[in-house]
């Protein structure tokens, strides 16, 4: 689904990826480990095509079309969703017209059928109750005035109602509690399928022990030093990043 | 000196085309008034840049033109384009018999400007006979001189209306007139009522409006105002509004101009009456080559009086938006609160927006705040609506709207703006309404 080949990026001019390779395959759930400034944040950045992130060399094949050159939003039509490690507060823009408009725009470019409002309506409660959340969230203008964690849970809300092929999950478990990445965690194993792959990004291994990944990647300076199962992440817990990036070199 | 001349020798066509206007009229002080009033805007003459108060105004181009005396044809109007009513229309700078109708208004009394003045009822006009300083010349000056048309409306002690009057302008010049209108709104004590303005065109519209408002509020009466001007894009639009607050009233006030080659709207308000409040908010959205031009001027006169003014600019392609907020609190005004909020936002490199506030205050014991801002649009946040599928020029909309959304809070009625809706100018609306 997704294959990533020597991918070098930069930000504002400076490279952050250099030299990332990565091959995701539907169904699979990868995990992206890694210390700060490793570059986690810029791969989903990238990925998604966000103003300013530069792919200099390389290639992003997302089910074997290159998409160096497409706009966020037509990333997002063919299926490709980031979960933001900080969603941005938009006051004034309703929460549930932006997610109709955002759902009808993705439809409109694949040449389906747009939603009335009644039918959105009906999705929208039905995947409200898959995750137990509250409706108020509709109502609200997007993200503004939510706490860290129900920001995080609209994240996955999104994901549920928007149901992308690949996601990108960057950070997903920063500035949570324990119930909230109990929460968040179960919207994001409800949403696993054969058909979609996940990209998670996180600095700890807490997240892993409730979605359970099939690949962990370790990252360092712009690139993946070290593969392996989910032990890898464990490992990771007791030694640090230190000595496995040291021992990959 | 050269160029001064210069500026004065082009400035006299506007002056001079506009002079030729003047007609006779039996009544020896209203003719009086007429003619000084004409005499007072030839001799200040046309302003030029120099001037503060004209720095932003595209006035050069505006100065070598003429405008003759409005006689363009009524064109038919379809009744189901209008708002509904109680409604006052005025086609080309006339009242329209035909569509205006205020029967459905109890305890308001609504006579034209233009009856007024054959019945020689100088009472009722003596309105016309104030006085303007030279620097609010020539153009107020001019409506002095030249307005023949226009709406008075009284609305009765201790009345309380509960629909909206629209009070529709629609012009479709397809030669260069002039039409100066003149109106007086009253609200008497302890009286309630609202006002919706509606400043359009039909097709084209190559012509010059100069629009005069008194607006007089008594003690405890309460006005809400909105005013949507979204003329075609060739033409010239002076609007003023003189409002006088007496004691224990509340003025609400919206102004939304998305349309006009040059619009200059001019809003004073004199709080003079101790507990008056005013809350007037705009928004102004420039697109082309147009400019808009607002300059607000607000006086706390009396203790304990109150005004809160926010104010949204929005500039694409080539346009302009001016702003300028005065807010003086004389000595004496104690206890006074003003607050003014000023944000803008740059859509376009080649567009220009200019923004002073000013606060002047002479009194102790006042609470007052003021801000302006210029800005684009926050670029995580397009990123973040684009992220999830929503085109570029969808998202870019949805975030302007956001952005001025606050501004039509400033009349506190929200069931007013949804009334408002449908005859909102095409970049303002708003689909979100539905899940508000």
């Amino acid at each position: 689904m997704l294959e990533i080949k020597n991918l070098h990026a930069n930000v504002f001019g400076k490279e952050i990826l250099k030299g990332f390779n990565l091959t995701l395959e539907a169904g699979k759930v990868h995990a992206i480990m890694g210390p700060n400034g490793a570059g986690k944040s810029t791969l989903g950045y990238v990925l998604s095509g966000r103003e300013g992130y530069e792919i200099s060399s390389g290639q992003v094949l997302f089910n074997g079309q290159d998409i160096a050159e497409l706009t966020p939003e037509q990333r997002a039509a063919l299926g490709i969703f980031l979960a933001f490690q900080y969603p941005v507060e938009i006051p004034g823009v309703n929460n549930t017209y932006f997610l109709r408009a955002a759902l009808n725009a993705q439809r409109k470019a694949r040449g389906e059928p747009e939603m009335d409002s009644m039918a959105f309506l009906k999705l929208v409660r039905q995947k409200l109750s898959v995750l137990h959340l509250k409706d108020e969230l509709l109502h609200r203008a997007v993200n503004t005035g939510f706490s860290g964690g129900e920001k995080k849970r609209n994240e996955i809300f999104q994901l549920a109602l928007l149901e992308p092929k690949l996601a990108i999950l960057d950070e997903t478990d920063s500035g949570l509690d324990i119930d909230a990445l109990k929460a968040v965690a179960a919207g994001v194993n409800h949403m696993r399928s054969p058909e979609r792959a996940f990209l998670i990004i996180t600095h700890y291994q807490r997240l892993l022990d409730y979605i359970k990944p099939d690949v962990v990647h370790v990252m360092s300076e712009g690139r993946i030093v070290a593969s392996g199962g989910p032990e890898l992440a464990l490992q990771l817990e007791r030694e640090g990043y230190a000595s496995i990036a040291e021992s990959a070199r | 000196m050269p160029a001064l001349q210069r500026v004065r020798a082009e400035m006299s066509n506007f002056l001079d085309s506009q002079a030729q206007q003047l007609t006779q009229h039996a009544n020896p002080q209203l003719q009086t008034w007429r003619e000084n009033a004409l005499a007072q805007a030839m001799r200040v003459g046309f302003p030029h840049n120099k001037l503060e108060r004209w720095k932003y105004a595209p006035l050069r181009a505006l100065a070598s033109k003429s405008y003759a005396a409005e006689n363009s044809a009524s064109e038919a109007i379809d009744a189901n384009q209008l708002p509904p009513t109680p409604r006052i229309v005025f086609v080309n700078g006339r009242l329209n018999a035909v569509h205006t109708d205020t029967s459905a208004l109890q305890g308001v009394q609504v006579r034209s400007l233009a009856d007024i003045l054959q019945s020689n009822d100088e009472r009722s006009y003596s309105f016309l006979g104030r006085k303007f300083p030279d620097l609010d010349a020539p153009f107020a000056s001019l409506n002095t001189a030249l307005a023949e048309h226009g709406v008075l409306i009284a609305v009765a002690e201790h009345n309380t209306v509960e629909t909206a009057l629209h009070i529709v302008f629609i012009s479709n010049n397809q030669t260069p007139s002039g039409q100066y209108l003149r109106h007086l709104i009253e609200c008497r004590e302890y009286s309630q009522f609202q006002i919706i303005e509606h400043h359009y065109s039909l097709g084209e519209n190559i012509g010059m409006g100069n629009q005069l408002m008194h607006i007089h509020l008594k003690p405890h009466a309460q006005l809400t105002h909105v005013r949507i001007q979204r003329c075609a894009h060739q033409a010239i639009q002076f609007s003023r509004n003189d409002v006088i607050l007496a004691g224990h009233t509340s003025y609400k006030r919206l102004d939304i101009e998305t349309g006009a080659h040059f619009s200059r709207h001019e809003l004073n308000i004199d709080l003079q009456g101790e507990h008056a409040q005013a809350s007037a908010g705009g928004v102004l959205w420039g697109t082309g080559n147009s400019t808009l031009d607002t300059r607000l001027v607000v006086r706390h006169q009396a203790p304990n009086t109150e005004c809160q003014l926010v104010w949204r600019g929005l500039a694409d392609d080539k346009a302009r938006v001016n702003f300028y907020g005065g807010i003086t609190i004389e000595k004496g005004a104690d206890g006074a609160n003003a607050a003014l909020s000023n944000k803008n936002l740059l859509l376009s490199k080649q567009a220009q927006i200019n923004t002073q506030p000013a606060l002047e205050i002479y009194a102790d014991e006042v609470k007052a705040a003021h801000g302006a801002t210029v800005g684009q649009l926050d670029s995580a946040a397009l990123f973040y609506l684009r992220s999830r599928g929503v085109p570029k020029e969808q998202a870019e909309k949805l975030l302007s709207q956001a952005f001025y959304a606050e501004a039509l809070e400033s009349i506190r009625d929200d069931s007013l703006v949804l009334q408002l809706l449908p005859y909102l100018p095409q970049i303002l609306q708003r689909e979100q309404e539905d899940f508000v």
